[in-house]
C-alpha cells in the first residue's frame, strides 16, 4: 500500500503507476456528476459537441451534496454508490477523463475500460460526508443548475483523500481485499 | 389524564433531529474506537480513523455527517394516560421532522415512486416521517428515532423460511445477504434481524433491533447466544470497512424475536451503516 498525493488534472504517467489498495490525496479541480449529468455528458461526446468542462486527464465524482450552511462552499459531501454509473463511464474515459470516484462495485466493462485508456477508479469513504466536503474548498455549478443536486459542479480540493479500487492493470481491491481476510471454515 | 402540547413535541422533535445529524451517537463511536484498534486490515483501519475523524468534525463544526440524512423513522410508545392537546401527535412529529431538516440543512430525500419528483415543494421537506405507534401504560411518550440512508436500506432483505430451516436456515440467510451486500451499506454495519410474527412483523422487529445501543443484548440467552454466532460468521466474509477487506464487517447483530404461526419461520434482515445515527427521548 503505497501513498501519493497528485495533482489534476491526471497524466497517463500518475494513474498507470497506481494499484489496487494504494491511498491518493488529489488537489486541483474535479467535477461533480450523477445520473442524470451523466446521461447529457455522453451524449455531447457522441454527437461531438462542446463540453463543459476540459475531459482530458479530469476527475469525476459521484456526489449529491446537501445544501451548504451560509457561507460555506458545499455541505457534506461522501460518494453515492457508483454502479449506476456504469454504463456512461467507459465512455468517459474513451474521451480522456481518467479518474472516477464513488463507492461500491464496477461492472466489467468499466475495469476493461481503466485498463484500456489509463483510468482509475477510486473509492472515498461512503459516510464520511463532514470530512469530505470539509476538502472541498470552492464549489461552482458550471453545467445543467436545473438539475439542482445534480447539478455538474466544478469543485476546487486539497488533499481529498480517495483509495484506489480498480487499477490499470485489472485488479479490483473489493475482491482482492476480501480475499484476504475471508476465513472459511 | 396528562396534558401535553403539540408544540413541546414539535421542538423536541426538531432539536432531536438537528443533534443526530451531526453527533455520532456514544455506543457508535466506542465501537469505532475499538473497531480501529482490532481491524487487521491496513487499507480498512484507515478508513475507521476517517470515520472517527468524520465525526469531530460533524460535531465541532455542526456539518451532517453524512450527505445522505436519511428518512427519518419512528417508534412511539404513547402511555394510555397522556393525551396531546393542540394537534395530532402523528402531526406534530412530521411538523418537527420538517423543521429539523430545514433548519439543520439536511438534505430532503423523499420522492414520489416512479416519477422520482422531490417531495419537498408538495408534501414537505423530507416529509412524510415512517411512524410506528404503540400504546403502553403509563403517562408519558417515548419517541425513539433513527435517520434511514438508503445505501443500507436497498440491500436488506425478508423472506418466510419452513420452520424446518431453523436456527441453521437463518444464520445462514443472514450470511448470504451481507455478503451479497459487499460495500454498498457502508460497513462497519449493525445488523437487525427480526425472526417470527408474520412477514411485516419480522420487517419491522429488525427495523427496530436497529435502534438498540451497540453493546445490549437480547434479553433471551438463546437469542442473545444467536446474536453472537451471527455476528463472528459475518466477520469471517472478510468485507471490511467499505468493502475494502478487513476483519470489522459488522459491530453488533441485534435480534428481535415474535412468537409465529405453526406453518412459518419469517426472517427480516435490517442494515444500517456505520453512521448509525439514532436516539430517543421521554416526554
Ligand atoms: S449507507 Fe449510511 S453512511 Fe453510507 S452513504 Fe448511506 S447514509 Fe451515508
Amino acid at each position: 500500500m503505497a501513498e501519493y498525493h497528485l495533482n489534476t488534472p491526471l497524466n497517463e504517467e500518475d494513474t498507470r503507476k497506481l494499484k489496487a489498495g494504494d491511498v491518493v490525496y488529489l488537489n486541483g479541480t474535479i467535477y461533480t456528476a450523477r445520473d442524470a449529468a451523466h446521461a447529457r455528458l455522453v451524449k455531447l461526446l457522441e454527437n461531438g459537441e462542446e463540453f463543459p468542462f476540459p475531459i482530458k486527464g479530469s476527475v469525476i465524482y459521484f456526489v449529491g451534496p446537501t445544501p451548504p450552511k451560509p457561507g460555506d462552499p458545499i455541505g457534506s459531501a461522501g460518494p453515492t454508490t457508483s454502479y449506476r454509473m456504469d454504463s456512461y463511464s467507459p465512455t468517459m474515459l474513451k474521451h480522456g477523463s481518467r479518474g472516477m470516484i464513488g463507492k461500491g462495485g464496477r461492472s466489467q466493462e468499466v475495469k476493461d475500460a481503466c485498463k484500456e485508456y489509463g483510468g482509475i477508479y477510486f473509492g472515498a469513504t461512503g459516510g464520511a460526508g463532514a470530512l469530505l466536503g470539509k476538502q472541498i474548498k470552492s464549489a461552482k455549478v458550471i453545467a445543467y443548475p436545473e438539475l439542482g443536486p445534480e447539478a455538474v459542479r466544478e469543485l476546487t480540493v486539497e488533499e481529498f483523500p480517495v483509495v484506489v479500487v480498480n487499477d490499470t492493470y485489472g485488479n479490483d481491491l473489493y475482491q482482492l481485499g476480501r480475499e484476504q481476510f475471508e476465513v472459511k471454515d | 389524564m396528562r396534558e401535553v402540547e403539540y408544540n413541546d413535541i414539535v421542538e423536541a422533535v426538531k432539536n432531536m433531529i438537528m443533534t443526530t445529524a451531526t453527533n455520532l451517537p456514544e455506543d457508535t463511536l466506542e465501537y469505532l474506537e475499538t473497531a480501529y484498534k482490532e481491524e487487521k486490515s491496513e487499507v480498512s483501519k484507515k478508513v475507521i480513523a476517517q470515520l472517527l475523524e468524520n465525526a469531530k468534525i460533524a460535531r465541532d463544526e455542526k456539518r451532517p455527517l453524512c450527505q445522505d440524512t436519511g428518512l427519518a423513522v419512528f417508534f412511539v410508545r404513547v402511555g394510555a394516560d397522556v393525551r396531546v392537546v393542540g394537534g395530532l401527535l402523528k402531526d406534530a412529529i412530521n411538523e418537527g421532522t420538517e423543521k429539523g431538516y430545514t433548519d439543520a440543512y439536511l438534505r430532503a430525500s423523499t420522492c414520489e415512486p416512479f416519477s422520482r419528483a422531490n417531495l419537498k415543494d408538495t408534501v414537505g421537506y423530507n416529509l412524510p416521517a415512517i411512524i410506528h405507534f404503540d400504546i403502553v401504560e403509563g403517562d408519558k411518550i417515548e419517541i425513539e428515532y433513527a435517520a434511514k440512508g438508503g445505501g443500507s436500506e436497498n440491500v436488506s432483505r425478508a423472506r418466510v423460511f419452513p420452520p424446518a430451516a431453523g436456527k441453521e436456515g437463518i444464520i445462514n440467510y443472514v450470511k448470504e445477504v451481507i455478503s451479497d451486500a459487499g460495500g454498498n451499506p457502508c460497513p462497519p454495519i449493525t445488523v437487525g434481524v427480526g425472526i417470527g410474527g408474520t412477514f411485516e412483523k419480522a420487517c419491522i422487529s429488525s427495523k427496530h433491533a436497529l435502534f438498540r445501543d451497540l453493546g445490549t443484548k437480547n434479553p433471551d440467552p438463546e437469542m442473545a447466544e444467536l446474536e453472537e454466532i451471527i455476528l463472528e460468521e459475518i466477520n469471517k466474509l472478510g468485507i471490511g470497512a467499505m468493502g475494502m477487506g478487513g476483519t470489522k464487517t459488522a459491530l453488533g447483530v441485534h435480534i428481535e424475536a415474535n412468537p409465529c404461526h405453526i406453518a412459518s419461520l419469517p426472517v427480516s434482515v435490517n442494515v444500517q451503516c456505520h453512521s448509525s445515527r439514532h436516539t430517543h427521548i421521554t416526554i
